[in-house]
């Protein structure tokens, strides 16, 4: 479904040269959930960015249901639609009421009808468990709220792939759980998720294969089972006496 | 226990103490100058009732008069047999039913309210300052897009429009609009003058819209294109809205100053409410009061607009 070929993306900036993705190579299966972890720092955000084209790649070659990011005749937009992506910091629209979040992309991207559109918003919004919200502005929910206003403004444009950038880094503890049920599910549904995560938790249990990145460098990969109980990599045994 | 809200009307009392003081102490100085004021004589320059005298057209007489209510119509016969009506105010009728009449002979008067130099020139005014805000807008809107345009071009010249009409007095661009432009691409004066202040006021709009839409969060755009929005359509859905609701304050102080620089037209001799306050002096030596009242109808101008925009602000507001 979505394969990287030597991926890198190098920022330059004062002077200084940062191989954020530095040739990561995988291969995501259709249905396949995929959890990336690693240190802060580790390029495993821009390594999601660049999936749907959100950083434009220094070199290498992604393929999205074998249409290649990296040429320039590709159309960028066409293959966003079928990638959804949710942001650590919600990102929802603060001017748009939350049915009208979720209709907005359908109607003008998708271009559905405005009623359908809505219908489809209404059934999203029951799956994540917020449909009392519909005519809320977003600044009224809680962070875990949002977080589901955005997951289903994602899935209502029916993407083939859902990229999570940390869903719950930026939200309070005990939200945390409503925002993971919610992406278990979807995971259960037989949705291919790319995840980057610092939950733990997550990663094994709802996991198919998880990557460990470390400086821009996919270090080790390999299932829940193998990751946690008996890594290879120095340095991932040393990432994960620190985190567990 | 006291709430800490009360008690404020001794301040109150303080700020009109002070207000009036000064108001008092400004009347002291002018009677000392042995000024009179001629207040009464200023509403005739907003409205007056201005007359007009009716005459027979021919020799004739004078066949019925129906002086019903405020109007008197006179139904006059010619010398050669044609009727012909005419309606004059009841007060004002000079004929009885049954004179004769000579051609040129007064039948009455008719009256009527007209906008006096101070009103057309209030008009004047808004006028200007309306149609060169939405053209500056339109063209602050348009150059604040290409200011954080991917192309450079449109960026390089937006910057230099920016620059270059910032850099300059606004009396400059007037004099160089009317006299330059004016006279080579043959336009007349209140176009240029409009043109002027759109432009000029265009610049200011154009670093507004920019600085609003570079406040707007990346993690907004970045949302709208992963679900598959075009640029165009990240800008018209997601970003110019939520920009426009941050930039409402500095653009009504751009308007307001928009109004206020207009008073610069009447340079190029367009009777703008300045150029018909001269005007109105000239011929009434009232200075004081004239000047006082341009004063306050630009503040009655600026008002209004600084209420209606901080009615959309709140109405914007909603969504906070």
């Amino acid at each position: 479904m979505i394969k990287t070929r030597d991926l890198k993306k190098t920022f330059f900036g004062r002077g200084q040269t940062v191989y954020a993705v530095d040739g990561v190579s995988v291969n995501i299966k259709p249905a396949e959930v995929v959890v990336v972890i690693g240190p802060s720092g580790s390029g495993k955000s821009t390594f999601l960015r660049c999936l749907n084209g959100l950083e434009t790649l220094t070199s290498g070659h992604i393929l999205v249901d074998g249409v290649d990011l990296a040429d320039r005749k590709t159309d960028l937009n066409k293959v966003r639609r079928e990638v959804g992506m949710v942001f650590q910091q919600f990102n929802l629209f603060p001017h748009k009421k939350v049915i009208e979040n979720i209709v907005l992309a359908q109607t003008i991207v998708r271009k559905r009808k405005h009623k359908d559109a809505e219908i489809k918003a209404r059934m999203l919004l029951e799956k994540v468990g917020i449909a009392e919200k519909e005519q809320e502005y977003p600044s009224r929910l809680s962070g875990g709220q949002q977080q589901r206003v955005a997951i289903a403004r994602a899935l209502a444009m029916d993407p083939k792939i859902m990229l999570f950038d940390e869903p719950t880094s930026a939200l309070d503890p005990e939200m945390v759980g409503e925002v993971l049920d919610v992406m278990k599910n979807l995971a259960r549904e037989g949705m291919t998720m790319v995840v980057v995560t610092h939950e733990m938790g997550f990663a094994r249990e709802v996991a198919d294969r998880v990557l460990f990145m470390d400086q821009g460098k996919l270090v080790e990969e390999g299932t829940p089972e193998h990751f946690f109980t008996n890594p290879q990599e120095d340095r991932t045994k040393l990432f994960l006496k620190q985190v567990l | 226990m006291k709430s800490p809200i009360k008690r404020v009307w001794h301040w109150h009392f303080l700020t009109f103490v002070i207000l009036f003081s000064l108001a008092a102490s400004l009347w002291v100085a002018t009677k000392k100058i042995d000024y009179t004021w001629r207040w009464n004589r200023i509403p005739q320059y907003f409205f007056y009732n201005a007359e007009t005298l009716l005459h027979a057209p021919l020799d004739g007489q004078v066949l019925t008069i129906d002086a019903g209510g405020g109007t008197a119509k006179i139904v006059f016969q010619g010398e050669d047999g044609t009727q012909k009506i005419f309606k004059v105010d009841s007060e004002s009728l000079r004929v009885d039913t049954g004179e004769d009449l000579f051609e040129g002979d007064t039948l009455g008067s008719t009256s009527e309210w007209k906008a006096g130099p101070l009103m057309t020139g209030l008009l004047m005014t808004l006028w200007l300052s309306a149609a060169a805000s939405f053209i500056g807008l339109i063209i602050g809107l348009i150059s604040g897009l290409c200011r954080v345009s991917n192309n450079l071009t449109l960026r390089s010249l937006s910057t230099f429009y920016v620059e270059l009409i910032r850099g300059t007095p606004l009396l400059v661009q007037i004099f160089i609009f009317y006299f330059f432009l004016g006279t080579v691409l043959d336009i007349g004066r209140v176009v240029a003058g409009i043109s002027a202040l759109a432009i000029f006021a265009g610049a200011y709009v154009a670093e507004i819209i920019r600085a609003g839409i570079q406040s707007i969060p990346k993690g907004q755009t970045e949302a709208a294109r992963s679900l598959g929005m075009t640029a165009t359509q990240n800008m018209i859905y997601i970003v110019l809205p939520q920009a426009f609701k941050r930039v409402l304050p500095p653009l009504a102080g751009q308007f307001i100053s928009l109004i206020k620089d207009s008073s610069l037209v009447s340079v190029i001799a367009i009777t703008d409410l300045t150029k018909s306050g001269r005007e109105v002096i000239t011929s009434t030596f009232a200075t004081f009061e004239i000047w006082f009242t341009v004063a306050l109808l630009y503040l009655l101008l600026t008002s209004i607009l600084s209420q209606l925009i901080s009615w959309i602000e709140r109405r914007l507001a909603i969504s906070d």
